[in-house]
């Protein structure tokens, strides 16, 4: 019996607000961070790094974006694409219009013109909710995309329309573009998953992650409690959308190297979508698990048959894989809407009892 | 003012100048805007029925559409093939009431909405599996000529398949509306969102009325996928072009047939008409991408519940 | 049993109509500060529609309220909320996906102040708040004894705790008039015998004033210092129970006699 909760007791209301109320969890994760940014960088592999940390680190940002609106506002969103589009293109157009700014100011800036753009989107939530607001999301999808397509302005005129990123630096270490050290990308990456992880758990646990959850279970009794529906629909919009740019601009700047269109198209909406119900609505650690189960998923369908000796051709893969995508879906929104974090937690409670069954 | 004059009066001014291409361009948007709203249509029904609103009517036009055409290429006869067809759709209505819908009974309808996601990618992934990803043309027998008509104003192009699928879809709406309004089990199924009783008092068991209200609807995906095959070839593509029965739907009202037939027409004509006065000349094109979304974000705004939709009352 | 004191909320002519349907029609009343008072009637008297008028769901076409001296045609619930009008609903309308505490600590939003910065940071007001209106909240959960379910999801309580965690959630926000609708319905005796201790409670310990709607009669008579009795949207009488009780118009009603 290592891991318990029982004999601990809280002496004062403060400590019972903590984030992580059972010591063990708050020195798992404070022991997972600094493995994360001391560990990794000496251990990991460049592959391991570059091609699959990088990518769901980044992507785990963005599904903490739609967890807020999703999972905790209960406002679907098939948009998520395009608000990362959005963060990816004016990150460029500010680092290379504004060069002297450093890079760790560029990226937060192009995530609040998303999150204005975001709000622009979510104010048909004003007279609409749910599913209808699915449709004002893929306008978003569409419309974005096709703008940043279509405007040469964005992209400084460049001729191919996919302008490599620009190469940036902070502490004289390069942390964007083809050339950047993994390392540093890396650690660059993950500076801003560790303050956004913890900026969303507050939020959470504080009055406005309570209205967000309030306007999803019962708008009108949010109401009642004095909560003004508008304002706190497009907060959820704004913050969200603010994480989405985040995680588009990390994803032009680190992670492809480029600003391309077709990284920020509606199957990256689904993508992200589908991480967020797999890992937990409603759930920051769920945002993580999420996203690497499925990015993870793909990868791991395509080595598997290789593993045994069988090959498999690859569009049959990709089949498989939209089946396994879809039925997944359904098994967590049936068995388990609250995801893989759900399951993580149950498996805890398990261990917290172990050796005794009961 | 160069601007202005291109937006505000040069298009109207081709308009009149060459109206046998306006009608060309009416034409042409009328013939997408009734697949967009055959798929409208299957939304409505089930939306009307049961609430649902079941993101993967487009993927059952598309799986309809396969299963079809993979059974005429094993050398079924046409009519066999839709027959067995039917049969699988509501075979698919029945697994879909069983495995999906009744074991989230009662929840939230954005969870019901992301299920039927989830039933969207599966079958997405499932008729590739089954039939495989290439592009396959219908050949029932539809004929696909370029017929010249001669009116008043100059000599106007039209696809006889184009001709033909608008009388499908009509004759469509037609049976399904003397069908909602005048057979019992058609009022039953109207009735049974608010009323179950009434949809007891027919004999239907309360059980069963899903599986009959998407077993229609995956009829009518069918129709839809035969026609649109016919013009396209059965491929992807349907699948994201039939993301645009949302728009029309928010336009149409959820809860209205004939609104979802005239919104499709509305929005087909609407983006064919945008996109050759204004997009292309103003606007570098593609706008056909976005048009029908941001139009039905504006109708968002000044009337959510669409053109014919009932008001939404909340009830406290 | 009166105890008169000044006007709290004035009802006068309210009528609300639904299409054709007429839920109100010309019904006026004064809740007098720190009273209980009861609003029965036949299932469709238009109750529930009174409260939802008062508290801002619904607007009436008709009528004025007035709520400490102030008149008012129309105005949104979180603005009734923000004036300290709070309330439980017929149908338990509670955040399901939330835990008790998380519920209650709801009814403390309108007096949080942290900015977002705060919040995100949880530094400066937005720690502090959190553990200030956290103490109240405790206050209102040990007054309504529900301790022991203090961290559960309310979408997996009984009934009857559900409506409990209701009514300290409507507490946490300490409101100058409760508005409770059918608050014992649906339970058993015992848990009636709770609620009204705890409605009891708060109308002597709180001081809150509290406008109800119920229907078991026994439970009317005991609590509540004066009633008003609607019937077809209309007043019927008004008084105190005992007053109420021998109208013959309420008798007739109450026992079906036919209305022409
Ligand atoms: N939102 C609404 N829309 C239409 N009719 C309503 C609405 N709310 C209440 N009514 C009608 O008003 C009348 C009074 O209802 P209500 O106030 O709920 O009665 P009570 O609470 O006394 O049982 C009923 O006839 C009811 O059908
Ligand atoms: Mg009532």
């Amino acid at each position: 019996m290592l891991y318990r909760e029982a004999g601990q007791f809280k002496t004062s209301y403060s400590a019972d607000q903590a984030m992580l109320t059972i010591p063990l969890d708050r020195w798992f994760v404070f022991a997972l961070a600094a493995f994360a940014i001391v560990g990794v960088p000496l251990l990991a592999s460049e592959y391991l790094m570059v091609s699959i940390l990088l990518p769901v680190l980044i992507l785990s940002i963005a599904a903490l974006g739609l967890n807020i609106l999703t999972g905790y506002c209960g406002q679907l969103s098939l948009g998520t694409g395009a608000f990362m589009a959005a963060g990816a293109y004016l990150a460029y157009k500010i680092a290379t219009n504004i060069t002297w700014l450093p890079i760790w100011v560029v990226i937060p800036l192009a995530g609040l013109c998303a999150a204005a753009i975001g709000i622009a989107f979510g104010l048909p939530s004003l007279r609409i909710k749910g599913f209808y607001l699915a449709v004002a999301t893929l306008a978003a999808q569409f419309f974005l995309l096709w703008l940043f397509v279509k405007v040469p302005w964005f992209v400084n005129d460049s001729i191919s329309g996919v302008p490599p990123a620009p190469p940036r630096t902070v502490f004289g270490f390069q942390v964007t573009g083809a050339a950047a050290g993994d390392e540093a990308k890396y650690l660059f990456v993950l500076a801003f998953v560790i303050a956004l992880a913890w900026i969303a758990r507050n939020l959470a646990r504080s009055r406005i992650g309570r209205s967000w959850m309030a306007i999803r279970d019962m708008d009108i009794a949010a109401e009642l409690v004095g909560i003004r529906p508008l304002p706190t629909k497009l907060s959820a919009f704004a913050i969200s959308s603010f994480y989405c740019g985040v995680a588009g601009a990390l994803w032009a700047m680190c992670y492809i190297n480029s600003v391309e269109p077709t990284a920020f198209d509606i199957n990256r909406s689904f993508q992200v979508l589908f991480m967020v119900i797999v890992g937990g609505l409603g759930s920051v650690l769920g945002s993580f698990l999420g996203a690497a189960f499925i990015f993870l998923l793909p990868i791991f369908l395509n080595s598997a048959p290789g593993w045994f000796g069988y090959s498999v051709a690859s569009d049959t893969i990709t089949h498989i894989e939209f089946m396994l995508f879809g039925v997944l879906i359904i098994f967590f929104l049936i068995v388990e809407p609250h995801g893989l974090a759900r399951l993580w937690q149950i498996a805890k409670e398990k261990l917290r009892l172990w050796p005794f069954p009961y | 003012m160069e601007t202005l004059y291109l937006i505000f009066i040069d298009p109207f001014v081709q308009m009149v100048v060459e109206p046998a291409f306006l009608v060309e361009v009416l034409i042409g948007g009328l013939t997408s805007g009734v697949m967009y709203s055959l798929v409208a249509l299957g939304f409505v029904l089930i939306f009307k029925a049961s609430g649902i609103f079941n993101f993967a009517q487009g993927i059952f036009v598309l799986f309809a559409a396969l299963n079809f055409v993979g059974l005429m290429d094993l050398g079924v006869h046409p009519i066999l093939a839709f027959v067995i067809t039917i049969g699988i759709m509501t075979a698919l209505a029945f697994v879909v009431d069983r495995l999906v819908l009744r074991p989230l009974v009662n929840q939230d309808p954005i969870i019901l909405f992301m299920a039927t996601i989830g039933i969207a990618f599966f079958l997405e992934g499932f008729g590739e599996t089954l039939w495989g990803g290439d592009v396959r043309p219908v050949r029932v027998g539809i004929p696909d000529e370029a017929l010249f008509w001669e009116a008043g104003f100059g000599e106007i192009l039209v696809q006889s398949a184009d001709l033909f699928a608008g009388v499908i879809a009509a004759f469509l709406v037609t049976t399904l509306a003397l069908f909602f309004h005048f057979t019992p089990v058609g009022r039953a199924l109207r009735a049974v969102a608010d009323d179950h009783q009434a949809a007891l008092s027919v004999g239907i068991p309360l059980n069963n009325i899903w599986v009959i209200v998407w077993a229609v609807a995956g009829f009518v995906a069918l129709a839809a996928g035969i026609m649109w095959g016919a013009k396209l070839g059965v491929q992807f593509a349907l699948s994201t072009i039939a993301l645009k029965a949302l728009p029309v739907l928010i336009l149409g009202g959820f809860t209205s047939i004939p609104g979802a037939i005239i919104g499709g027409l509305i929005v087909g004509a609407g983006e064919k008409v945008f996109e050759n006065y204004w997009g292309v000349p103003l606007l570098e094109g593609a706008t056909e991408d976005w048009f029908a979304y941001i139009v039905a974000m504006i109708f968002l705004f000044f009337r959510p519940q669409g053109l014919f939709g009932e008001k939404i009352i909340e009830r406290v | 049993m009166t105890r008169p004191g000044d006007i709290l909320l004035s009802v006068k002519d309210i009528s609300l109509r639904f299409g054709g349907v007429r839920a109100l029609t010309d019904v006026s009343f004064d809740i007098h500060e720190g009273e209980i008072f009861a609003i029965i009637g036949p299932n469709g008297a238009g109750k529930s529609s009174m409260l939802n008028c008062i508290n801002g769901f619904y607007h009436p076409q008709e009528g004025t309220i007035t709520f400490k001296g102030a008149q008012r045609r129309q105005m949104r619930p979180h603005e009734a909320a923000a004036q300290g009008i709070s309330r439980t609903f017929q149908n338990i309308a509670l955040f399901k996906g939330m835990t008790t505490l998380e519920n209650v600590m709801t009814g403390r939003m309108l007096k949080m102040r942290a900015s977002l910065a705060e919040q995100a940071l949880y530094i400066g007001r937005g720690r502090r708040e959190e553990i200030e209106h956290r103490e109240k909240v405790e206050e209102v959960i040990d007054f309504l004894e529900i301790q022991s379910i203090r961290k559960t999801p309310v979408g997996r309580l009984p009934y009857g705790l559900q409506k409990r965690v209701e009514l300290a959630r409507a507490l946490a926000a300490e409101p100058e008039l409760l508005l409770l609708d059918e608050p014992m319905a649906g339970m058993n005796v015992e848990e009636k015998e709770d609620m009204c201790r705890f409605v009891l409670s708060t109308n002597h310990e709180l001081g809150t004033t509290i406008a109800l709607i119920e229907h078991d009669m026994g439970v009317v008579m005991d609590l509540s210092d004066r009633v008003v009795v609607l019937d077809y949207g209309k007043k019927l009488a008004e008084g105190t129970p005992d007053e109420v009780r021998g109208n013959q118009d309420v008798i007739d009603a109450y026992l079906g006699v036919s209305h022409d």
